[in-house]
Formats: structure tokens, sequence, C-alpha cells
């Protein structure tokens, strides 16, 4: 459903995404995994498009159409959305606008945005009123940011680590996110550092030097990634003879 | 049907197009005050809140009581503006807080029709010992924006009393707008000033709010803001001075600018008097936060829709 095709990123100057192949299906949980700074974060902002984070060659196509030149917008009414990190607050907006923004994209027979914090672990009657500002905690936000995505009922939910400072006993949370997301049809990009959670995935990409060295079986990627990656003293400088034992 | 009543019909609509309910005003469960132009239309006392209206030449005199101990259970409903395209309307008013007491204040400003308007409210407020006053006030201004509104407040606030304040003006063009809010906190005291004010057209907007932290571990907020639209000129003084130890005090400003024509800045201004005490501010001003509208955007909205979406947010 989503193929991208020798994309070039350069920021400042800089090269982040190196002749980037990458093809999520339909309906799958792919993980990515790579080391800080290997162009993780960028390649979500590219696939969602954000500003700055236009290509300078190679296409992506989603469905069969070419979205490279699209708006964040448009490329949203076709389905494709994004969990930030970070993501943004927003004063005097609350939860239920929020969720309420993303819902109106979705189809009919969607999750309510009550049973979706409930999905997330917040207590709706607790949670609705409340802003989405600087009194949310950053675990509060995130979980909610993870709400508005399934509220929405994508057809690609870009999550740019969801799990980061997430409570560990709150991790199963998370994971059950994502499969519901899969099992209502969405097509999952999962940058994670938590091996826990890139389990979930059916398939998996290891990142560095802003390509993608190998993708398959999550357990293999994740061996690897474990083995090489985590502790890697030639980060963004892939040695080829390494990439192989995957 | 009279005079006054049909007066008291329109500015009763035009207080409900600015987001009042005008059964209210009529409702003598509530204490009101009803003022068009220079007509005190209702002056309406309840027990333990007293109601004092005068009409002067150019507007009307009034004195607000609330007794010691008593607490108001319903907002007490305060009515003022000018219909007529031109006109001057000058309230000036006391409110005298009793030790003890709680209460809050509903304020509707109505210029529907302005085109040479001048408001002036010149507000004297004394919040008790102990005492707790909230007011809010809210502008509804028509299209031209030929208004020059000045809310001027001398405000003291007694040991352990809390002054919270939230002043609106969203709706429609205003012309000019000077907000002088200056505010002498006790000690154990808190005050909050809130404005929140969206410029359109030409309008220039100035707004100083300044909290003097007199007394020990007085707490003090002085929030604004302003998004300034098309040739819009925004101006925000937030003054703190501690004069106190444990005295707390924090300015917060943002503005933000919607087209290549308005313009804004922001004054913080904080003073320590003494080295136990302790001031912040933090100061916003530009264009929408880019995060926040692509944020939006990646759940479907348009651009406009989410820069819309986030003020209509900010100026709640």
């Amino acid at each position: 459903m989503l193929r991208l095709t020798d994309i070039e990123l350069v920021l400042a100057g800089r090269p982040i995404l190196h002749h980037l192949n990458l093809q999520v299906r339909e309906a799958e949980i792919h993980s990515i995994l790579g080391a800080n700074g290997t162009g993780k974060s960028s390649l979500a902002y590219v696939v969602m498009g954000l500003s700055g984070y236009q290509p300078a060659a190679g296409r992506i196509m989603f469905r069969g159409e070419d979205i490279t030149d699209l708006s964040i917008a448009e490329r949203a009414r076709r389905g494709i959305t994004l969990a930030w990190q970070e993501p943004a607050r927003f004063e005097g907006l609350t939860v239920a606008e929020y969720l309420e923004i993303g819902r109106r994209q979705a189809g009919d027979g969607n999750m309510s945005p009550a049973e979706c914090l409930r999905k997330v672990g917040l207590a709706p009657e607790k949670y609705l009123s409340r802003a989405v500002d600087a009194t949310l905690s950053g675990g509060e936000r995130r979980r909610v940011e993870l709400a508005s995505v399934l509220v929405m009922q994508p057809r690609l939910a870009i999550l740019d680590e969801p799990d980061s400072g997430i409570d560990p006993l709150s991790i199963d949370k998370i994971v059950d996110v994502i499969r519901t997301l899969s099992r209502s049809g969405s097509a999952v990009l999962l940058i994670t550092h938590h091996e826990e959670v890139a389990a979930v995935a059916d398939r998996a990409s290891s990142l560095c030097g802003g390509t993608i060295l190998k993708t398959g079986d999550p357990a293999a990627i994740a061996r690897f990634y474990r083995n090489h990656c985590q502790e890697c003293p030639h980060v963004n400088r892939p040695v080829l003879e390494e990439i192989d034992y995957v | 049907m009279s005079d006054q009543a049909a007066e008291f019909v329109a500015i009763s609509q035009a207080y409900q197009a600015g987001g009042g309910d005008p059964a209210s005003l009529l409702d003598d469960r509530f204490a009101s005050l009803v003022v068009s132009h220079n007509r005190v239309l209702r002056s309406h006392s309840i027990p333990g809140v007293r109601i004092e209206g005068r009409q002067t030449p150019t507007g009307a005199d009034a004195v607000i009581t609330v007794d010691r101990g008593v607490t108001v259970a319903a907002p007490v409903h305060l009515c003022f503006g000018v219909l007529p395209k031109e006109g001057i309307q000058e309230i000036r008013s006391e409110f005298h807080i009793g030790e003890g007491a709680k209460v809050s204040f509903l304020a509707h400003c109505s210029f529907p029709n302005a085109v040479r308007v001048k408001h002036l409210m010149r507000a004297k407020i004394y919040v008790g010992r102990g005492a707790e006053m909230a007011y809010s006030e809210t502008h509804y201004h028509g299209p031209e924006g030929g208004v020059e509104v000045e809310p001027v407040a001398e405000i003291v606030v007694d040991e352990g009393g809390v002054y919270r304040s939230s002043f609106k003006l969203i709706q429609g063009a205003v012309g000019t707008l000077k907000l002088d809010y200056r505010a002498d906190v006790n000690k154990d005291a808190v005050c909050e000033l809130d404005a929140k004010v969206y410029g359109k057209a030409s309008d220039q907007i100035v707004i100083n709010e300044s909290l003097s932290l007199n007394g020990e571990n007085a707490r003090g907020l002085a929030k604004t803001r302003v998004v300034a639209s098309e040739h819009c000129v925004s101006t925000v003084i937030g003054e703190a001075v501690g004069n106190a130890p444990g005295a707390r005090g924090h300015v917060d400003c943002v503005e933000i600018l919607k087209g290549p024509h308005a313009r804004a800045s922001a004054i913080p201004k904080l003073t320590v008097n003494d080295e136990l005490a302790k001031l912040t501010h933090e100061a916003a001003i530009g264009s929408v936060d880019k995060r926040q509208v692509e944020t939006l955007m990646a759940r479907g909205l348009s651009e406009q829709e989410a820069v819309d979406a986030i003020v209509k947010g900010m100026l709640r």
C-alpha cells in the first residue's frame, strides 16, 4: 500500500535519508529499528509530508497514487496520519475536541472518542473535558495522541516511538492499540526502540545511515539490532559484512 | 412600550448577542446592573449584595457592596453598552467585597452599531481579607471597529483574598483598546489577570497588566493572549513587582500575528525588591506554531482550518 522508492532527503545541506526504499503492505504492522540519528523520525515526517521534509529525489506511492507532492492534509484525507513522539499541545482545545477532529475523517462504525481513550488507558470521564495543554503529563499527552490516531481509523498510522515516556506497565496498552489498528484494517509504520513493542510487527526493517539495510522477520531484525545497533561503534556507516548476518 | 422598556429590550438583545442570558437581567434572584448609554435601566440588589447605580451626564456611577461573610450563589450580572452609532459611556464603579465573602461577576459590554463610541470603565476594586472575587468581562462589538475602549482598574486584594479577572474581546472589531489593570496584592493573597483579544481591521490594542506583590507570599499572574490580524497593532506590557518575602509572580504573554500587515510587541517588566521574592515571565510572538498546525493537518484539517481551531482554543 505504501512504497517509497529511492528517497533522498537533505536537511540543512546534510543528507538524512539516502537511496531509501521501503514497502508497507495493507494492514501490516511494520516496525523500523535503528539507533538514534539514523533517520527514523525523518522517514516518518517524509511519509506524512511535513514542511521541510520534501524529498530531493524519489517517489512516494500510496495505494497506487503518487502522493510525493501532496500536502499533509491531502495525505490525511487519503487515510495517512502520524502520532508524534513529542506531540504538540493546544491551549483551550479539549481532548474531546481534539479527538473529534480525527473522528470526522473516519468512516461509519469507528470507535467513539471515549472508547479510544479507554483503549489507551485513560478514563474518558476524567480526560474528555481536559485541555490538550501543558497540564497533561508527557505520558498522558502521548496516550491522547494514540487515541486520536485510533479514532481516525486511518489506512496508514505512522507511530513515532509511541512507547517513549510511557511507564513499563502500560506498554501492553500500546501493543493492544497497535493490534487494534491492524485488526481494523490499518497498516502501521511503527518506530520504536522497545523490543517488546517491536515484537508485535508482522515485518521489520533496519535503518542505518538513512538507508533501509534489511527488511524481514521482526525477530531476526530485532536480533540484528540488539547485537549490532544498540552499541554500534559506526552509526550511519553500515558495515556490509554485519548486515549479511541478518 | 415606554422608551425605557424599549431600550431595555434593545440592550438585552445586544447582551444576548454577546453571549449573555437576557433572562438573568430580569430575574429577581440575581443582583444586576443594566446601563445603556447613560441611562441606568435596572439596578437590583439582593440580600448581601447592594448595587447602587446613578446616572451621570456621560454614563453612570455604581457602588457594589458585598457584605462580610456572604457567599453569593449566582453571579452578579452587569450589562453595559451603547446602541447608537455615536456616544460616550463612562462607568465609574467601586466594588467593596467584605471579609470572607465570595462572589462572581459576569459583565457584558455591547456596541453592535458603533461607528464613533467611547467606552470608559474606571473601577476601584477592594477584595477584603479572605474574600474571593471573580470578574469576567466579555465585549461584543460590530464590524465597524469605531469604539475607544478604556478599561482601567485599580485593585487591592487584602490578606488571604483572591481576585481573578477575565477580559475577553474577540467578537467584532474594537477600534482602540487601552486596558490598564493595576493590582496591589497583600499577604497570602492571590491575583490573576487574564486578557484575551482578537484584533482585526486597524485595531490598536494596548494592554497593560501590573501586579505589585506587596505582602508576604503574595501570588500574581498576568496572562495575555492576543491574535492580531489584518492591520492590527498590539502592544502588551506585563509588569510584576516583588516587594515581600515569598512573593511569586508570573507574566505570560502570547501574541499571534495573522497576515503580513499585523504588528505585535510584548514588554515584560519585572522588578524584585526583596531577595526572597521570585518573578518569572514568558512571551511568544509570531505566527501560529508550525507543529500545532501540522498536527491538526495530519488529522485532516486544511491549514486555514487548523489555524482557526488553534486561535479559537487560545482565545476561549
